[in-house]
This record gives structure tokens, sequence and C-alpha cells, in this order.
């Protein structure tokens, strides 16, 4: 037997084909491929009048286990983690039973695509959306697992991120279902490919390496240090150096405690650049405003004392 | 279904046997006392004598009733992980299709069933492939052309070391490699529960010219024999001595 179970692997669905499913016999017609990965292919669809996405994974055990997850998703409220999921079906053509899955149609451009053309500005705003997102499939009990720009999508009008692929969605506690090697902190040497919540947080730091260097790169015989060093010599990365650093060695053990810190820093940066401006101005009135504080502390300590001391005779 | 365990041989090579006996015959008859037999080819580029090496690698897995997949050096980690793990999954869906056709009669397959319920059966298979306990005995082609692979393939165990451990179940490897001195093949770790510490290992081989992948299975399916008296015998040491 090769190693795909089904034999779905060279499914190839021409325009105009129209799907009809075995069990709830509903149709759908291609429009167009969108995209095809490792994981399988994604046709757009018309169905009902409105328009749909369709996948066709090549292996049925990995679309229905990815479709589990979504379902809970839904069922849970959490619609906005990943797209809405209407139907699972099986397509009964030439003697084959394909599975296939149709969601809600997001329309936008992969992260990995997105990226060159954005300021690294945004990159850091995206990642605070991305940890926002992370935050609450943890809260639900599973982490993203494969997380890298290629599952990320930079939704059309509007700018924020959403994810896309949920085929690596992991309850907490198990073993990572599906990961890619540059993103996976396993391959580099930096932690277990257990499902938690630090695992999905390295491979933002990844992430921001990944956008920083502009490529993916290979492994040294020295893989921390190797991070580390591209950690601190990016200048892109200067203001988020200790952020980055940290998912990577996994202090950060919440996505929300990242994302307060990487906030935190992307406020605090735009108040420096604006100091620098009137900056003689500011340290006098800085030093003025400093005697002023001892003034008033000096002169209500003075006061409480007196205070106690009436009061204690 | 009681919670057992899996038996696998995983194999790598990157040619063809040319010593002993059929290595297809053999996976079959490991396959019989329950063992699944993977096999990954490592070729780096096909020319005639890669195309006979590939047939083989596929006949063995279909006879050893598991996975085979070629592949290049480069990628051998994740294919590693990736081939038991799915091998794993293919085991325990092959069981859950027994007893579903004890229950439903012949037609009844996971396939057959409507999508909601094919989801329900997809969590016990997940479920159940995240809590048994594997045991997987790893058989390395040690033949001269492999040589320069084998610190790639030392590293893919390492990793499918890793990959294993985060799951739930606990986790057996042994690791031989042939051909051996002056046998067919030579156990150089008997059953323990990781393979972080091989590097001492792959660095004092020396590469023969034969490839006697037959015998070679044979003796690993041997292996499993010891892991069930052992695990009788004494609960948890692992022990190094050359196979009998």
């Amino acid at each position: 037997m090769k190693l795909m179970m089904t034999g779905q692997d060279d499914v190839s669905i021409l325009p105009g084909t129209v799907l009809k499913g075995k069990w709830h016999g509903k149709h759908y017609q291609i429009i167009r491929k969108l995209g095809s990965g490792a994981q399988g292919t994604v046709y757009l669809a018309h169905a009902d009048q409105r328009t749909v996405a369709v996948k066709v994974a090549k292996d049925r055990a990995s679309l229905i286990s990815e479709m589990n997850v979504l379902k809970e998703f839904n069922q849970l409220g959490a619609d906005l983690l990943g797209p809405y999921l209407y139907d699972t079906d099986d397509w009964q053509e030439g003697g084959r039973l394909i599975a296939f899955s149709v969601m809600e149609y997001l329309r936008g451009t992969a992260l990995n695509e997105a990226l060159p053309t954005q300021s690294f500005d945004w990159i850091a705003v995206f990642l605070v959306q991305l940890l926002r997102h992370l935050q609450n499939l943890h809260r639900i009990g599973y982490a993203f697992g494969d997380l890298k720009p290629e599952n990320l999508m930079l939704m059309d009008p509007g700018h924020h991120v959403r994810c896309l692929d949920f085929g690596g969605a992991t309850r907490l506690g198990r073993s990572i279902r599906e990961y890619t090697e540059f993103y996976d902190r396993g391959y580099w040497g930096l932690g277990t490919r257990k499902a938690e919540p630090g695992y999905d947080l390295f491979a933002c730091g990844m992430i921001m390496l990944y956008a920083a260097s502009g490529r993916r790169f290979e492994k040294s015989a020295h893989p921390e240090e190797q991070l580390l060093h591209i950690c601190r010599t990016k200048p892109q990365l200067a203001p988020y150096r200790e952020i980055v650093a940290g998912a990577l060695t996994g202090r950060y053990t919440s996505a929300d405690q990242m994302r307060r810190d990487l906030l935190s820093r992307l406020m605090e940066r735009q108040n420096t650049v604006k100091a620098i401006r009137p900056k003689k101005k500011n340290r006098r009135s800085a030093k003025k405003d400093w005697a002023k504080a001892w003034m008033t502390a000096s002169l209500l300590l003075g006061v409480y004392v007196i205070f106690v001391m009436i009061y204690i005779m | 279904m009681k919670k057992g365990n899996l038996k696998q041989i995983l194999l790598i090579t990157d040619g063809c046997s040319n010593q002993g006996e059929d290595p297809s015959a053999m996976a079959a008859l490991a396959r019989e006392q329950g063992i699944t037999v993977n096999v990954i080819g490592i070729l780096d580029h096909f020319d005639s004598e890669d195309s006979r090496g590939l047939m083989e690698v596929e006949d063995i897995a279909r006879a050893g009733g598991g996975i085979s997949q070629i592949v290049q050096t480069k990628q051998l980690a994740q294919t590693v992980q990736m081939v038991t793990k799915q091998a794993m999954t293919q085991t325990i869906k092959g069981v859950i299709n027994q007893e579903l056709q004890d229950i439903l009669g012949e037609t009844g397959t996971v396939e057959d069933l409507p999508p909601e319920k094919q989801g329900k059966v997809m969590e016990v298979i997940d479920e159940l492939g995240e809590t048994v306990d594997l045991n997987v005995c790893i058989l390395v082609d040690t033949s001269a052309s492999m040589k320069a692979k084998l610190p790639t393939v030392r590293e893919a165990l390492t990793d499918l070391s890793l990959s294993l451990s985060a799951r739930m179940g606990s986790n057996q490897f042994c690791l031989y490699l042939f051909p051996g001195k002056r046998k067919p093949v030579h156990k150089v770790i008997g059953w323990t529960p990781n393979l972080e510490n091989i590097e001492k290992t792959f660095a004092k081989i020396d590469t023969h010219g034969v490839t006697p992948t037959g015998p070679a299975i044979r003796e690993a399916a041997k292996s499993f024999g010891m892991l069930s008296k052992r695990s009788m015998i004494f609960e948890d040491e692992a022990y190094d001595d050359g196979p009998r």
C-alpha cells in the first residue's frame, strides 16, 4: 500500500464539474481552483446562490479530523477562529468515493504572499491579532499545530488575519498532528511535539524571524544559538527582540501574556518616537515636574506626621 | 476493543537486497505474526538500478501490510515520523473495519458510513493512536552506498523518538543494522523507551557490500519475541546483547 490511504491524491477537478453529495444530496458547481497544498486542494464553488470553498483532501482521515475540529468550534460559538463549516459529504466519481467538505469562503491573500508587500510594523500588528485568536483557541482546549504564514489569511477588506487550515489542530496534551519543520520547536531542538500553548508561540516567534529574513533558512549545528543570533542581529526585530527570544525559548506559556508584551512594546515605541523631537524642552520640563512632585510629597509627609503626632497626643 | 500494543518494523534502505531469503516473503511472515512492515527507500537520483530498488521497497511494504515511501535524504526526518504514525492509524483502522464487518456484514467499512458517523469513528481512531503502546524495531541498511546518508538517518531516528514521545501511550524502540560483521544483521540497541543517545552507535559502523534484507527482516521479527518475554521477566530494563 502506498502512503496515501484512500488514493485521492491525484484528484483534479475541472471548472464546471458538479459535485453531488452522496449523503446529503447537495450540489456544488466548481468555479475554479483556489489553491493546493500538501494536504489537499481547495476549490471555489457555487451552491444555492452563494459562493463557498470546497476542500478535497488527499487523505480522508485527515479531512475528517479537521472537520471534527471545525464542527466543535462552530458549536462552541468560536466561529471567528475558523471558517464556518456548511457540509461534509462523499462524491461518487468513476468508481471512487471522494470525501470533501464545504466551508465558508474567506476572501483574502495567504500571509506568505502578503508579507513581502507589507511594512514590518504591520507584521507586529498581525501577530498581535493572531495571538488573540490563539488565546481563544487555547482556552477551548486546542493548539493550532501547523502554524505558518501559508495557513494564515490576510482578509481582503480590512486589515486582519484569520487562521485558515485547521488540519494540525490538536487537543492540548496530545501529540501535534501535523507540523512544518521550519516552524516546529522539536526540529530546532527547543522543545517537545506535545500540543501546548508554548508550541504555537514558538511558531509565532519563527513567523517573526521568517518575516525579518524574508525566507526559510537551514538549520545549523547549534540551532538555538543560530535562532537567537538572527533575533539579535536583524534590525527590524530590534524593538521586539526579547519577546521573540522569549517565544523561541519557551518563556511564554500563554498567548495572552505574549500579546500583552507585544502590544505594550508597540504602544511604547510610538511614544519614544514622539519624544525625540522636542528633546530639550521635554527634559527641562521633566526636571521641573520632578521637583514639583518632591515638594508635594514632602509637604504631604509633613502634614501626615503632624497629624499622627496630634492624634497620639 | 481492548488496549493492546502495535508492532512495527521500520526498514530504511536505499536499494536491492542481494543475499539470503526473499525480503517480501519475510515481510509476509512478519505480518502473519501481527507485525506491520513499513519501508522507507532513500533514493536521491532515479536510474535503472534505483527503479529496481523502488519496486522492491513497494513489494516489501505491500507484503508486510505497511506503508512505503520513497524520499530524498533531505526529507527523511519528517517522512520517518509520518510513515510511522500513518501506519499506526492504518492498523487501528484495519482493526475497526474488521469489527464493523463483523457487525454490519461484508460491506461494512468506515467509508460506507455517513460523514457524521465517520467523524465519530475518526475520533476513536485518533484516541487509540494517541494512547496505544507502540513497539518499533528499526532496521537500517548500512551497505556501502548508504554510508553518506547515515548521519541523516541518525537524525531522523532521534526525531522519530521526539515525535512519538509526545504521545500519551508508551513507546519501545530497538535498532538493528544490516549487514553485520559475520552475520546478516547486528543488534545495536535493545528495547528501550527512547532513542536519544544513538550518536555513538552510528560512529562505529563500518559499511559492507552485501545487502541481506530478507534475513534482516526475519531477525527483526524475532526481536518482538524478546520483548514479550522480557516484559514478563523484568519490567523496565533494556538489555543489549546480540541476537541469538
